[in-house]
């Protein structure tokens, strides 16, 4: 074996050498392509970014399902789905724009840093055009500023903060969900109505920018309608017993507790509460009451008993009786045998959407899909006639009151619908205060 | 050379060659075959292979050579970060503002920790820095929010003043014009290579880290810790106060965390509490362990093994094992994905645990000790055992 010697000169030569071959790869050109990913061999690849583990880990296996079920439509396998149903006729069922759609998944884990890493490695990867999923804002909000980066769109999931759409709003990034603006605009009133106008509400909330701007839009609400907040304790988003936050409430004054809480976090906290005995409490005379302002089916399923009678909001709800609702359940449960979550609806109607806006747009590009979708209206997808209001990318169309079912008659049936808020309630300026400080910026194609 | 003798030399130099192949090291299977899912030659996954390379051969100055067993490395990790997205957000996008910052923030972060917590040794000093580092990730997540905004992550918005911002400068983090996310693919038959400017900027800096610490091993310096990790008391006896040296080391490492932390920064400008988590500290000790304590080389590849798992192990999903035992009869083909389920996707932890396990039991030396081990085999088999356990040597060190 001979050794090497190694001399100045060598080494000099040595990093010359390695000096050149550092800057060689600026020397190759990058692909040609007008933008990101663009499809080749017949075939677009999307990527699905769900939380798989941490708190809304149900709430991110849903949403999973549904984007599989939105393929298997676009790919004209099982029965159509909401295809029938969608007001433009754009889609065929024979992928999006001729190309057979393939999907990649990832998990989030609930961590904006793992869920920035899982969608780079869809992007650079797999080659995915388009990023679906969510199911926190931190995550939502982190990756649409990634996709903007990255120049691929980003269709948001189930993300509820009043930043996604406001504050962090992005060219690149869409939200066909509601948000917390308009859960408080559809909750106020169906709150004065059952509880009164003299009310002193107490806040739990998830400490980030979804429990923080739910909170700051329930209480403008609230205070509305003349209820008081006496209290607003943030709590982070990884607890899981919530009894310590809990016992402070009773000596509060206050006689409604606001649980900003959602998924695993929610379940856990109004579980504490219920065990605490606060619904039995009578506080300045009138009945303890608690209220979540945003509900799901399957964090209603998780705090079983518990909700009964307890008011929330949601985007969606499977009992819905219109035509695009019974489609999509009928197809969602053929397939998995249980219904659809309002978080795998808003995923199977984004992934829907994006595709419709390519073939109307008649390229993947993701400025042609932006300007597809922006102003777009539609219907039959199960939500009424909604619109993709231009200035922010977010959806507007009517919001459910619900509140936990008393009389239950099978394991599905845990909400009931109290009213539809109508769209024109819950609708809001561009530039309201709540929503100010950000700008879309322009769409960015990549490469 | 470089002050290093003829075998560190040839180490390093081969450490230079798999850094820059890496690209085509990690790119083994053709696109579009089946295999092409265990390919890891992307930019980001390379970036962070890079860069937890750093931290780990960090941690190890400190682990590995004094013994002493931090639990709160990660919380330099998120300053480094923290004070990177500063940068951007004070100055412009120029990542030569904010790795120097980094470097110093963290090390001054690891000073103070470091100085209280060096009072206790072994398991008190352990508990001492996880408590430190749970304190500032509380800190950094909910009680310092207009620093760094909390669970949604530090970011940079358009309103930001960024004063340095040329007319023409890039819109993400660069250095001097040459910017982080581009790069240059090579089509080679069905092959595709990626070589990213952000991967090779920190394999340099990983590089010189690494120059760095065999430098600090092989010298006095390194012996004094090496001393402390053998019998402290022993050394404390003979009239040698060995706390300057633990503190120098542990300041060290935090610095080495802290450019790791604003490398990541610097790779995806976006900084979250979550980085400073416990968790993220037991990651980089897995790494140490996995890959070998105390050697050079152990460190790095542990860290590229668990970030391997973390992000391609974590992808398989049913419907790509399904797609691999589409041959098997359909009763058979639900079963074997029923079982393989459980250790991919979400589950790749379980797969990783079961590895680590196996590792931590069969080769306590980590990845390095069994390569030696294969080494030695192969040694002896072909001359016969004449090479002797004496004449082998104890590769990367």
């Amino acid at each position: 074996m001979s050794h090497i010697k190694t001399t100045r000169r060598g080494v000099l030569k040595g990093g010359a050498a390695v000096g050149v071959g550092l800057a060689t790869p600026t020397f190759f050109t990058s692909m040609a392509n007008a933008y990101t990913n663009a499809p080749t061999g017949g075939s677009v690849t999307l990527g699905f970014n769900v939380p798989q583990t941490g708190p809304y880990a149900d709430e991110g296996n849903d949403e999973l399902l549904a984007q599989q079920l939105a393929v298997a439509h676009l790919n004209g396998e099982g029965d159509g789905g909401c295809l029938s149903t969608f007001t433009s006729k754009a889609l065929k069922g024979n992928g999006i724009l001729g190309n057979k759609v393939t999907f990649v998944t990832g998990d989030t884990q609930t961590k904006s840093d793992a869920a920035r890493a899982s969608a780079k490695s869809m992007i650079e990867k797999d080659g995915a055009i388009m990023i679906n999923g969510g199911s926190s804002s931190g995550v939502a909000i982190a990756v649409q500023g990634l996709c903007q980066d990255a120049g691929v769109i980003f269709m948001a999931g189930l993300t509820h903060s009043n930043d996604t759409t406001g504050k962090d709003k992005k060219a690149n990034g869409f939200r066909h969900f509601f948000n917390g603006y308009m859960s408080g605009a559809a909750l106020a009133p169906v709150l004065e109505k059952e509880y009164g106008k003299d009310r002193r509400a107490y806040h739990l909330t998830a400490d980030y920018t979804w429990g923080w701007t739910q909170q700051e839009s329930i209480a403008a609400a609230t205070e509305g309608v003349g209820w008081e907040t006496v209290n607003n304790v943030l709590t982070p988003l990884a607890s899981t017993d919530f009894s310590s936050y809990i016992a402070p409430v009773l000596n509060s004054g206050a006689d409604v507790l606001v649980l900003n809480h959602y998924g695993g976090n929610m379940v856990n906290s109004l579980t504490n509460a219920i065990q605490f005995g606060l619904l039995d409490k009578q506080v300045n005379g009138k009945d303890f009451k608690i209220v979540v302002p945003l509900y799901s089916e399957l964090m209603a399923a998780g705090a079983g008993e518990n909700i009964k009678g307890v008011f929330g909001s949601m985007n969606w709800n499977w009992q819905l009786q219109d035509d695009g609702t019974k489609a999509f359940v009928k197809s969602f449960g053929e397939k998995y045998g249980k219904p659809p979550s309002n978080s795998a609806q808003t995923c199977y109607a984004q992934t829907l959407l994006y595709a419709d806006a390519c073939e109307r747009a008649g390229t993947h590009n993701p400025c042609g899909v932006a300007e597809a979708l922006e102003g777009f209206e539609f219907d039959g997808l199960g939500n009424g006639p909604t619109l993709y209001r231009a200035d922010d990318h977010q959806c507007f169309k009517d919001v459910l009151v619900v509140k936990g079912a008393e009389n239950p008659t099978n394991a599905y049936d845990t909400l009931e619908i109290v009213e539809k808020t109508p769209r024109a309630q819950v609708e809001y300026a561009p530039d309201h205060p709540m929503f100010a400080g950000g700008a879309l910026g322009d769409c960015n194609p990549g490469a | 050379m470089l002050g290093l003798n003829k075998k560190d030399s040839k180490f390093l130099l081969i450490v230079i060659a798999l850094t820059v192949c890496t690209p085509i090291l990690l790119q083994p299977f053709p696109e579009g075959s089946g295999l092409a899912q265990f390919n890891a030659g992307y930019p980001d996954l390379m970036q962070r292979f890079a860069i937890y390379g750093i931290f780990a051969i960090g941690f190890n100055i400190l682990f590995g050579l004094t013994g002493y067993l931090s639990f709160g490395h990660a919380a330099f990790l998120g300053v480094g970060s923290y004070s990177v997205v500063w940068m951007y957000k004070l100055l412009d996008y120029n990542v030569i503002w904010g790795l120097p910052l980094a470097i110093i923030t963290s090390g001054l972060f690891a000073l103070a920790i470091g100085y209280v917590s060096l009072r206790r040794s072994g398991i008190y000093f352990s508990i001492l820095t996880l408590a430190f580092a749970q304190m500032s990730f509380n800190v950094a997540y909910s009680v310092l929010t207009p620093l760094t905004n909390g669970e949604t992550g530090l970011q940079v918005y358009t309103s930001d003043k960024q004063i340095l911002l040329g007319a023409n400068e890039p819109n993400s983090p660069h250095l001097f014009g040459l910017v982080m996310n581009q790069s240059a693919k090579l089509n080679v038959g069905d092959w595709v290579f990626t070589f990213n400017i952000g991967y090779y900027f920190c394999a340099v800096i990983a590089i010189l880290a690494f120059y760095l610490s065999l430098r600090i091993f092989r010298s006095p310096f390194g012996l004094m810790l090496k001393a402390v990790k053998c019998n402290q008391q022993r050394m404390n006896y003979t009239g040698l106060n060995s706390r300057p040296y633990t503190l120098a080391a542990f300041v060290i490492s935090g610095m080495y965390a802290g450019l790791a932390g604003g490398l990541l920064a610097s790779m995806d400008p976006l900084a979250g509490a979550e980085r400073m988590q416990w968790t993220a500290s037991g990651e980089v000790v897995l790494m140490t362990i996995l890959g070998g304590t105390g050697t050079l080389m152990g460190p790095v590849l542990g860290a590229g093994f668990i970030k391997y798992f973390e992000n391609i192990f974590s992808k398989i999903n049913e419907t790509v094992l399904h797609s691999w035992f589409s041959w098997l009869p359909d009763g058979m083909e639900d079963a074997i994905v029923w079982v393989l389920h459980f250790f991919v996707g979400k589950g790749w932890h379980l797969t990783l645990g079961m590895l680590f396990m196996l590792i931590v039991i069969f080769l306590p030396g980590g990845l390095v000790d069994g390569a030696s081990r294969i080494r030695e085999w192969y040694k002896n088999r072909k001359g016969g055992g004449a090479a002797s356990s004496e004449t082998s040597t104890t590769p990367a060190e």
